[in-house]
């Protein structure tokens, strides 16, 4: 079974059209900008924007800050949604159980491809990146400091550390990891919604809802006492990995508030779909 | 192959089936009738385990269900509620990703048994396109086929033949007589009578969620003890039978005389012309409108009214009885 929706997922139009447009976000980006020579200023716009310009193998990890805040939670919470809710509204639910796929098993598989898919998207992303970075604006060594990344030429007047292209590759593989977990914590959102209903818009949307409010929830002091546990609070927390030393704390915290959310949406998504009346 | 027992399931506040017993013997062609909303479409997705019972035993090939789903529906072909396929994907892509779904596929065999279950339904010169240009036709076929892939020793189609043509539905039905002479026990559910009364030996009548009646078709359709009579010369004959004519429409006349060879006789004798004389048999569309309420897909104004009159099988309803108008 797992196999088979794999399969469906490569086979799917949809599947390689929402990465197109993934990938393309950032290309588009990276050509405005070598084009004007006009990055960000240091602090401003998406993180790790403004020293893309001196290193292009730091523009996969630019890449994926800015494809994290909008466009990746909605590629995921889509193609999740519609992971149940899609079968049941296309008609394929009741076969595929009547095969006999048990529910356990269909909803594993579903999960599994959609791992692979927001694997696949998140690597896709940082690989096109790398190759429009590299080709587009060079490599050169930049340094590294506890307050984030400096372009060689002012790093003569921080305390940083020039990194190499191995660390580069090292410390972007580590946010590709913690962006994937944390799109792990939206599927699962989506998924429980998928099993909820039959309409995958329905799904995607509820998932989409509960970031928003969370995001909203994250930047409101008075909601400070829950912030903690919210699931957009440590997002941006990957681009710790780009600090010397690298900040553990927020990224540590950020795969376990992703760790419980992922179980109890999941642990939900079962207990709902294994005990339902499918009457699409 | 099914029995159930007192199953029962209500949907909210809804019985949607009522202690309905089916018994559907091996080598069967069960005819499973009844309005639209009656409850049909629930039993058979709880026989399959898409719908739990709220209450009641259901046993499917010797086994129980839904415990042993996972033994039991390898063996089981099904159709519900219309065929359903990947829109993008061709008929083949389809039926080879239903058979690798769930365990028991068979990997090696799979390109055969595609092209047999084609074959069989009438689409072995399928090409390449993807199923969302198929015709309505087009997607029953493939829908019978996918239930048809693992050579199944239960079938339980829902209106298998929704969609199709007159040529379409004689195809289907001597494709599911000639899967039955085989040893496949068919148990389909329709509201197309004519067509179940050409193909099937056994029926079960539902009706708002109760199964109404269930019995062999041959034991349903006894001669009624009445003759139909066609005559040009219907005045004379009726003044000729006096006493005897229970109804008459034009030159058809229904005769209260049992035997029509004796009454034809006596026509002849009287110098009458009789262009057709047969004995009266209900017809199942009499039968199952007699036993059934309107669908609950017919929405009136009149508050639901229990059955129809038996005297007026498939007629108007009486004014409710008490009834001042």
């Amino acid at each position: 079974m797992i196999r088979v929706e794999l399969a469906k997922l490569v086979r799917r139009p949809r599947t390689w059209g929402s990465i197109l447009l993934l990938c393309a976000l950032p290309t588009v980006v990276a050509v405005f900008i070598a084009v004007t020579h006009v990055a960000p200023a240091p602090g401003q716009g998406p993180a790790l924007l403004s020293a893309v310009l001196s290193d292009g193998s730091l523009y996969p990890a630019a890449a994926l800050a800015l494809v994290l805040p909008i466009f990746l939670p909605i590629a995921v919470a889509i193609m999740a949604g519609d992971a149940i809710s899609g079968e049941a509204s296309s008609g394929m639910l009741r076969y595929l159980l009547a095969r006999p796929v048990g529910r356990t098993r269909l909803l594993v598989a579903k999960l599994i491809s959609v791992i692979a898919y927001v694997l696949g998207a998140v690597i896709l992303v940082a690989v096109t990146a790398y190759a429009t970075g590299a080709g587009l604006f060079g490599t050169s060594p930049v340094v590294v400091t506890s307050r984030g990344l400096a372009a060689s030429a002012v790093a003569t007047s921080l305390s940083g550390t020039p990194m190499t292209p191995a660390d580069i590759a090292v410390r972007t593989l580590g946010a590709v990891a913690f962006i994937g977990v944390s799109m792990l914590g939206v599927a699962s959102i989506a998924l429980f919604g998928s099993t909820l209903t039959d309409s995958s818009l329905g799904a995607a949307l509820g998932a989409l809802a509960a970031l928003i409010t969370s995001g909203v929830l994250v930047a409101l002091n008075s909601a400070a006492s829950v912030s903690p546990y919210l699931p957009t609070r440590y997002w941006l927390a990957w681009a710790d990995f780009f600090r010397e030393p690298i900040l553990w704390r927020n990224i540590e915290r950020g795969f376990a508030i992703q760790g419980i959310y992922v179980a109890v949406f999941l642990a939900a998504a079962w207990a709902n779909f294994a005990t339902k009346d499918v009457t699409s | 192959m099914i029995v159930t027992r007192g199953l029962t399931k209500r949907f909210g506040s809804v019985l949607a089936v009522d202690h309905v017993d089916l018994d559907v013997r091996a080598g069967d062609r069960y005819g499973f009738l009844g309005p639209n909303g009656s409850g049909k479409t629930t039993v058979i997705r709880m026989l399959l385990g898409l719908v739990f019972a709220t209450s009641g035993e259901i046993e499917m090939l010797g086994k129980p269900v839904p415990a042993r789903l996972r033994e039991v529906l390898p063996n089981v072909g099904s159709l519900v509620e219309g065929p359903s396929a990947y829109g993008h994907l061709s008929g083949r892509a389809n039926l080879a990703l239903i058979d690798a779904a769930g365990r028991a596929g068979g990997r090696r065999t799979r390109r055969r048994r595609i092209d047999q279950a084609l074959e069989s339904v009438g689409l072995a010169g399928i090409d390449t396109r993807p199923v969302r240009k198929y015709s309505l036709g087009m997607r029953q076929r493939l829908g019978l086929a996918a239930a048809l892939l693992r050579a199944p020793k239960l079938l339980v189609l829902d209106e298998p033949t929704n969609g199709l043509d007159p040529l379409g539905i004689r195809e289907i039905r001597d494709l599911l007589a000639g899967l039955n002479e085989a040893g496949t026990t068919v148990f389909l559910s329709s509201h197309q009578l004519a067509e179940v009364e050409q193909l099937c030996t056994r029926v079960g009548v539902v009706d708002r969620g109760r199964l109404v009646l269930q019995a062999e078709l041959s034991a349903l359709r006894p001669a009624t003890g009445r003759v139909i009579v066609h005559s040009p010369d219907a005045d004379r004959a009726a003044a000729e039978l006096d006493g005897l004519i229970a109804s008459r429409d034009g030159d058809r006349l229904v005769v209260a005389e049992a035997d029509p060879a004796e009454l034809n006789t006596r026509l002849v004798a009287a110098g009458l012309r009789v262009t057709e004389i047969r004995p009266e048999r209900r017809s199942l569309e009499d039968l199952v409108l007699q036993l059934t309420s309107p669908g609950a897909d017919r929405i009136g104004r009149d508050p639901g009214q229990p059955g129809r009159d038996p005297g007026q099988p498939g007629g108007r309803r009486p004014p409710p009885a008490g009834d001042a108008q």
